[in-house]
């Protein structure tokens, strides 16, 4: 009896052969670039803009990159940051202390993401239409609160702290929470039974039913995170913009979809991982301040980036398409799992 | 018209099979398979779970291709390539579930994909309606074409399936266990209709488990087994007892070497477990370091216990205890925590996480437990999971490599590895060796029979006869959802639990 090796390949190809390091690569190469190219990218303002424009994308696709590693989306996570700001908005001219305010605005993005969740995961609803629903709600509920107009009036500390930077590095105060956040949901996803448990739920959630997983549980977790993620990040985006308004952030949903499956995450679940997300997020930004730079409009911006998600997507479906091939031919060889001679009647019963 | 119309001479059988054989890569589904259907007869096809029945049956309608063997209709010999060919040539298979378009009217469906065209080239609804009205009537049966198929009965369904293969002018139907979900008034309708069919020159071929059908039915019986054809009789000049003979004719070899156990203490009970439509009333123990086989035909509830004992599926009635203590309903995270583990039939689909790797898999029931401080490592998995994988001796190349790739032995035993990692008190393990090679299939064996050695209690579902046998202390047997026997190793032959198997409480009563 011999042990066996644990891993198939060196370590240089585990790290290097995966779409994670692809999009690493991409990034460092861009970034080299624009440095190199780009007059004012290396200055310490760009990294400060840079940084500040990514920072809610970067912060709701942590918890998004497990909602669709289940195999559900959320889209909507822009509306539960614009219901957020609001209610930290009026709460706050109301007279409530700001840090009340904010646990209130929490505890609302908590509860949006439960409904989400307890009609995704208990009642078994697609994720598709029901955030689709839950998206024009939430943003229903914004606007309807705050009308049309805004609130500004937030307390100076707070609003100067979400632009401060570390000196003068240019790299925001707020990088260091968000950066503990991120390391926490990779842990989380990558690193504790519970984020085995989101993969195999998103590769065979039947599989991992069988297994003891808590299927239900563990979606509606993902989605309560996300509400309770997206609206932290409607409160730094109400402070960053000293503005509370109904339609803050709309669209935004998309942007951190498109960052999420740039950075390597499989729309159909169960493959991907944080450190590719963080990259594609990091590589939307870069790439768009640097044709800002440039004096390239965002409608342009918008192409680029968009055919750059559109060509990694198709990349990623080809190699599984490839590799599906692969193990399929590689079954056959190896012979077929299931007996077809299994007799009058194979069709399921399991069906009621 | 063509239930009639051939040339071939008085006496040449409608269908007539000699020697057919086919496999599926190294699985032999059909050896040497033959079976002969006269027109205006109604001819049985029975024989146990894996006899090649459906194979046959899927060669008749197109489904797939023999690899040898002759295939005649009307003494022609034939080949198909697709399933319309066979439709072509005046085939209809009606299977135990039809399959609908729910959305569309029971007229539409008959005519599905060559409705009558008006002059306008538009869809002649009025002739279609007209037609099939014509089709209920002929055949007696009520039913309003114009209604949608959504919502009726399996009988009713099947019932339109005819209706489309007599308009079709099928001239060989085949009824693949249509009165499985039937009720007894529906199967009266069903044999009606049959009998009619038979009548008008058209030749039939009915599956069955229930004997009592056959002969209530049936002109001519023919029983198969193992791939191979056995026997054809006269229903008139047979029994029951001379079919099962028949059917299970075969020498229980010392392939499965489970050695005496000694029985210890009561492991799991099962009381009075009720589900609508699927078992009812079920009880029953297994000990420490005893193997109970849970046998019967496919459909009859086997699995369907298993799953809600072990609560992938819930029930409405009874208890499940595990040493005393009661388990709760639909909760496979209690019924671990009480020291079940559950092997489930498809590998693929439930069994395994097929794009995960072996380390994950192996490790996946017990990784709760390998972190340290909520931080659970790839490492910590690989040292969790490779001295299981060595003492299955699962084949991989690494332990990180896709358990997807494996043959479908390898695959079996990664999962008896993730569930002996969980260091259970009693095992469920639905059809052990279905679709794994020969050689593997007696590795398993073995270890079962290790494991009951050590006291494990095992409750193992299967529908290959000789393993029931072979393996099991105790024989419980499964016939509609009942238990009908429970039976010591020592009593059990293959007539006993087959004749259990077969006959249903309100049958034996």
């Amino acid at each position: 009896m011999s042990t066996y090796p644990e891993h198939a390949r060196p370590l240089w190809q585990r790290l290097l052969v995966t779409r994670e390091s692809a999009v690493i690569f991409l990034l460092v190469v861009v970034v080299l670039y624009s440095i190199l190219n780009v007059p004012f990218f290396d200055g310490p303002l760009t990294l400060t803009y840079l940084l500040l424009d990514v920072a809610p994308i970067l912060l709701i696709a942590l918890p998004m990159t497990m909602v669709i590693v289940t195999g559900e989306i959320d889209l909507s996570v822009a509306s539960v940051v614009g219901l957020s700001s609001v209610l930290l908005g009026v709460l706050t001219q109301a007279g409530m202390p700001f840090v009340g305010a904010a646990v209130v605005a929490l505890a609302a993005g908590a509860v949006c993401g439960a409904f989400n969740g307890f009609l995704v995961a208990y009642v078994g609803l697609p994720s598709l239409a029901v955030t689709i629903g839950t998206l024009a709600l939430f943003r229903g509920l914004a606007v309807g609160l705050l009308g049309t107009t805004a609130v500004t009036e937030f307390p100076e500390t707070w609003t100067d702290l979400a632009k401060a930077t570390i000196g003068s590095t240019g790299i925001p105060v707020v990088v260091i929470p968000f950066l503990v956040l991120a390391v926490g949901f990779a842990v989380l996803l990558q690193y504790s039974s519970f984020g085995r448990g989101i993969y195999d739920i998103g590769l065979n959630d039947e599989a991992a039913r069988f297994t003891g997983v808590n299927v239900q549980r563990s979606k509606f977790t993902v989605f309560v995170l996300t509400g309770l993620v997206s609206a932290f990040a409607g409160i730094f985006f109400t402070l960053r913009f000293g503005s509370a308004r109904g339609d803050n952030a709309t669209g935004l949903e998309l942007q951190v979809i498109a960052a999420v499956l740039l950075g390597g995450v499989s729309i159909f679940g169960g493959r991907g991982k944080l450190p590719g997300v963080v990259a594609g997020v990091l590589l939307i930004g870069v790439i768009s301040s640097a044709l800002r730079l440039q004096g390239v409009t965002v409608n342009v911006i918008n192409i680029i980036i968009g055919l750059l998600l559109v060509a990694s997507v198709m990349s990623t479906s080809v190699l599984e398409a490839v590799s599906r091939l692969r193990s399929r031919s590689n079954r056959r060889a190896a012979g077929p799992s299931r007996a077809p001679a299994a007799g009058a009647g194979t069709h399921g019963r399991h069906t009621s | 018209m063509a239930a009639t119309a051939s040339d071939a001479p008085a006496g040449t059988p409608t269908l007539e099979l000699r020697d057919v054989a086919k496999s599926f890569g190294p699985v032999v589904a059909l050896s040497s398979a033959s079976l002969s259907v006269d027109a205006g007869s109604i001819h049985a096809l029975v024989g146990e779970n894996g006899a090649g029945k459906s194979t046959l049956i899927k060669i008749v309608a197109g489904v797939h291709r023999r690899d040898s063997g002759d295939f005649l209709l009307d003494g022609i010999h034939v080949d198909f390539g697709s399933t319309s060919d066979s439709k072509a040539a005046g085939i209809a298979v009606i299977y135990q579930e039809p399959t609908l378009f729910p959305d569309l009217s029971v007229t539409e469906n008959i005519f599905m994909g060559r409705q009558p065209l008006t002059r306008g080239r538009r869809v002649d609804r009025a002739a279609m309606h007209t037609e099939a009205t014509a089709l209920f009537s002929r055949l007696g049966v009520a039913l309003d074409p114009r209604r949608p198929a959504q919502g009726l009965s399996i009988a009713d369904q099947q019932i339109i399936e005819i209706a489309k293969a007599i308009s079709l002018d099928a001239r060989l139907l085949i009824m693949d266990e249509p009165t499985a979900a039937l009720s007894g008034v529906e199967v009266d309708r069903l044999f009606a209709v049959a009998r009619s069919l038979r009548d008008e020159g058209r030749a039939l071929v009915f599956i069955s488990h229930r004997f009592d059908e056959v002969f209530a039915l049936c002109d001519t019986v023919t029983v198969m087994r193992d791939g191979e054809y056995v026997a054809t009789k006269p229903v008139a000049e047979t029994d029951e007892d001379e079919i099962v003979a028949l059917m299970v004719g075969r020498e229980v070899g010392d392939l499965f070497p489970k050695t005496p156990a000694t029985v210890g203490e009561v492991v799991l009970e099962v009381e009075g477990l009720d589900a609508v439509g699927q078992f009812h009333d079920v009880s029953f123990q297994v000990r420490e370091g005893e193997i109970v086989g849970l046998a019967g035909l496919v459909g009859a509830g086997r699995s369907e216990i298993a799953r809600a004992v072990f609560g992938v599926d819930g029930y409405e009635r009874g208890t499940v205890t595990m040493h005393g203590r009661p388990v709760p309903p639909s909760n496979p995270r209690a019924a671990i925590a009480a020291g079940m583990a559950f092997i489930p039939e498809d590998r693929r689909k439930q069994g395994l996480v097929t794009d995960a790797s072996v380390a994950r898999n192996v490790a996946g029931v017990i990784r709760g437990g390998l972190s340290r401080l909520g931080i659970l490592t790839e490492g910590a998995e690989n040292r969790a999971a490779s001295p299981w994988a060595q003492r299955l001796a699962v084949k991989t190349g690494a332990l990180d490599m896709n358990a997807a790739t494996m043959s479908g032995g390898n695959q079996q035993k990664v999962v008896i590895a993730k569930w002996l990692a969980t260091n259970p008190k009693l095992l469920i393990i639905d059809e052990p060796t279905r679709g794994i090679d020969v050689g593997t299939k007696s590795e398993v064996h073995r270890l079962l029979s290790e494991l009951a050695g050590q006291g494990l209690a095992i409750l193992m579902i299967s529908s290959e006869l000789p393993e029931v046998l072979g393996m099991a202390d105790r024989v419980l047997v499964v016939c509609e959802g009942r238990l009908t026997a429970d039976i010591a190793r020592d009593d059990a032959t293959p007539e006993s639990v087959m004749r259990a198997a077969t006959t249903s409480l309100e049958a034996q009563r």
